[in-house]
């Protein structure tokens, strides 16, 4: 809502009701835009996405899990040391597991002997047709207008209807209370209660105050390219560009947005 | 007319008590559920969704196979299911408040349950279900009970009811087909993305729903002065066994396209159901006895001899009633999530306290039903 009609609105509002009224117009006045001010270093994308090169991947040390690692604990992850309760954001699996369905025996070979058997790394894929969104019943999660599928904690009530109709394993409830789990807690971040649904959130909480996500961060042989894509000329545009890459599963039609170097 | 669910004899109070025990226990293990969260339960990451959701599906069908009685009733006239098509209807309130139950039980946070209502959402099936549900649940009270009233004092029912009755028929078809909708919509879900889920699970609705009635009327018939008329529970017994048939026709059908097309996302829960994936058999003994049951059933069903005497027909009805609440209550849920989508298999294994949750609704369920069975059967007796 811009200035000139909100400022008309109040002076309506005023004249019309008297300045008992003025609660009622601020209340409506405001709920065109958010109260506060954005931080002037965010990052603002239209289309956030990310690239995974598993040719970068190579060259790290044996067994490197250094994303992993930084975001458990930028986001509090719990370690509950088994798999049943397990909460990840972004974890290592084998192709096979990545990519089920997309196996033969001379991929795997290719990536046994070219990509020395390397895991690939998982996350939420921030789809552009979110079945997690479509089938949430209180809006507790949802696409943002900048492409990322974001969380509320808030309003969740664990009825887990978007584990089951995310296609890629992504989410996680809150089986018990994580907090005791939580090796060192990062007061950056909330911690979440029991009950509750969570996922990889592109690291939003960093974009806003001008940061990479955590794993990007971490990456020492920069493998994980994040960026724009409805800029031309960001890194992730051009690695999409200039080399062959593939999604996880893009026959299901939700459009993820996670781009796979072989 | 509630009062007359406090008046009975020694048996009835007996029943009456120990479905209280049970509803205790269930809830002191519910109390412990809520302390701790939903990690007392065998789901995991892997099978977020169990034996309560299991139960919330077979029973939307219980709820919703009063059809089956009200249809012919009240639309063709069928005075023969005069006498019970009130025990259809009450039938169903249990069910559906066992539905919802489990639905609450099933819950990280049950605390914030009202957000469904604070932030309607048009485009989430589950938000759907509640709606139906909840006017389901609605409906039958309401025209169950005034009914009944009118019976109780030899009046005919009002007219302005009919409306109500007439909603009631397309609503239970609501109900289950919605239920279906919250499984056959999910892109990666291979065991359930079917376009015959909905129709699968109207049929065994409308067999496993009228089996139980059947038992029921058995068992009233045996030990009460109410008797449902022979001639209404053959009628029921034909409905079953047409049912039961499409409803493991659907299944073949089923089976056909996976197996045929051998699409490996759908063909693998397939095999992991029947005969194990990977060395893992969970479901396997449940499901060859659900497919058991179902033979059973249908060569005692279908064959007039035996589904015209009692004792046959009751082993019959239990068969219907068993075999279709293995494959909804425990193997269809289930088996949607194993393998997982990154095709890794997690089996899930119901913990003391999480089936000690499921008795105790059901035993709600059936404290439920048997309050509202005892009014109803005790009006009917006083007004013959
Ligand atoms: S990957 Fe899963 S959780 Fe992430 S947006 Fe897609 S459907 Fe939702
Ligand atoms: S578990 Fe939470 S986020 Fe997931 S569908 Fe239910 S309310 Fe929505």
């Amino acid at each position: 809502m811009d200035d000139t009609r909100r400022s008309f609105l109040k002076i309506a509002g005023l004249s019309m009701l008297g300045f008992g009224a003025k609660p009622v117009v601020d209340a409506v006045a405001g709920a065109g835009g958010p109260k506060f001010e954005k931080d002037p270093k965010a990052f603002n994308g239209k289309r956030w996405a990310m690239v995974v090169d598993q040719q970068k991947c190579l060259k790290a040390k044996d067994g490197c899990k250094d994303c992993v690692l930084a975001c458990n604990s930028a986001h509090n992850i719990p370690s509950f040391n088994n798999p049943k309760d397990e909460i990840k954001w972004i974890w290592q699996t084998s192709f096979e597991h990545a990519f089920p369905g997309q196996e033969n025996p001379y991929i795997n070979d290719y990536i046994k002997t070219s990509l020395k058997g390397l895991p690939f790394l998982v996350l939420c894929n921030h789809c552009d047709n979110p079945p997690c969104v479509r089938v949430c019943p209180v809006q507790a999660t949802f696409r943002r207008p900048d492409g990322i599928v974001a969380m509320d904690y808030h309003r969740c009530i664990g009825c887990r209807f978007c584990m089951a109709a995310c296609p890629y394993g992504a989410r996680n409830l809150n089986w018990s209370d994580p907090r005791p789990f939580i090796k060192k807690e990062n007061p950056e971040y909330p911690t979440r209660t029991r009950g509750v649904v969570e996922k990889c959130n592109f690291c939003s909480e960093l974009l806003a105050v001008g940061k990479l996500p955590a794993c990007v961060e971490a990456c020492k042989e920069k493998a994980l390219v994040f960026g724009d894509l409805e800029d031309p000329n960001s890194e992730v545009r051009e690695l999409l560009r200039t080399r062959p890459t593939i999604q996880r599963k893009p026959q299901l039609g939700t459009r993820p947005q996670i781009y796979y170097i072989l | 007319m509630l009062e007359k669910a406090l008046r009975g004899n020694k048996s009835y109070f007996a029943w009456i008590g120990f479905l209280l025990i049970l509803v205790g226990m269930g809830f002191g293990f519910y109390l412990r559920q809520l302390g701790f969260g939903l990690g007392v339960t065998g789901m995991s990451r892997d099978v977020s969704w169990g034996l309560y959701i299991g139960q919330f599906t077979f029973l939307v069908g219980v709820a919703a196979s009063a059809v089956m009685l009200v249809l012919p009733y009240y639309l063709h006239n069928y005075k023969v299911f005069g006498k019970i098509t009130i025990l259809g209807e009450f039938l169903a309130v249990a069910a559906v408040t066992m539905c919802l139950s489990f639905i609450v039980v099933d819950l990280g946070r049950p605390d914030r349950a009202f957000n469904v209502l604070l932030y309607p959402t048009p485009n989430s099936v589950l938000f759907w279900d509640m709606v139906v549900l909840n006017g389901y649940l609605f409906l039958n009270i309401f025209v169950g009970w005034t009914v009944l009233e009118a019976e109780a004092k030899s009046v005919p029912p009002p007219k302005w009811i009919k409306p109500f009755i007439y909603l009631s028929i397309p609503w239970a078809v609501s109900i289950h087909t919605v239920t279906a909708f919250l499984y056959a919509g999910l892109p990666g879900r291979g065991f359930w993305l079917s376009a015959i889920m909905a129709p699968r699970f109207l049929g065994s609705a409308f067999a496993a729903g009228p089996a139980l009635l059947i038992l029921i009327c058995l068992f009233l018939r045996k030990y009460t002065k109410f008797d449902a008329g022979w001639e209404a529970i053959q009628s029921l017994a034909k409905i079953v066994t047409y049912a039961m048939i499409l409803s493991v026709f659907f299944v073949l059908c089923e089976l056909f396209t996976v197996f045929y097309s051998q699409i490996p996302e759908h063909m693998y829960h397939f095999l992991y159901l029947f005969v194990g994936l990977h060395g893992h058999t969970g479901m396997m003994p449940w499901m060859w006895a659900s497919t058991i049951l179902a033979a059973i059933a249908l060569i005692v069903l279908i064959n007039p001899k035996t589904r015209n005497s009692p004792g046959t027909l009751a082993i019959g009805c239990a068969a219907v009633f068993f075999s279709l609440w293995i494959e909804k209550g425990i193997t269809l849920v289930i088996t949607g999530y194993i393998p997982s989508p990154l095709e890794t298999i997690t089996e899930y294994h119901p913990t003391l306290t999480e089936i000690g949750i499921v008795v105790g609704v059901w035993a709600l369920g059936f404290l439920i039903m048997s309050v509202l069975y005892k009014v109803a059967l005790t009006v009917k007796t006083e007004s013959a």
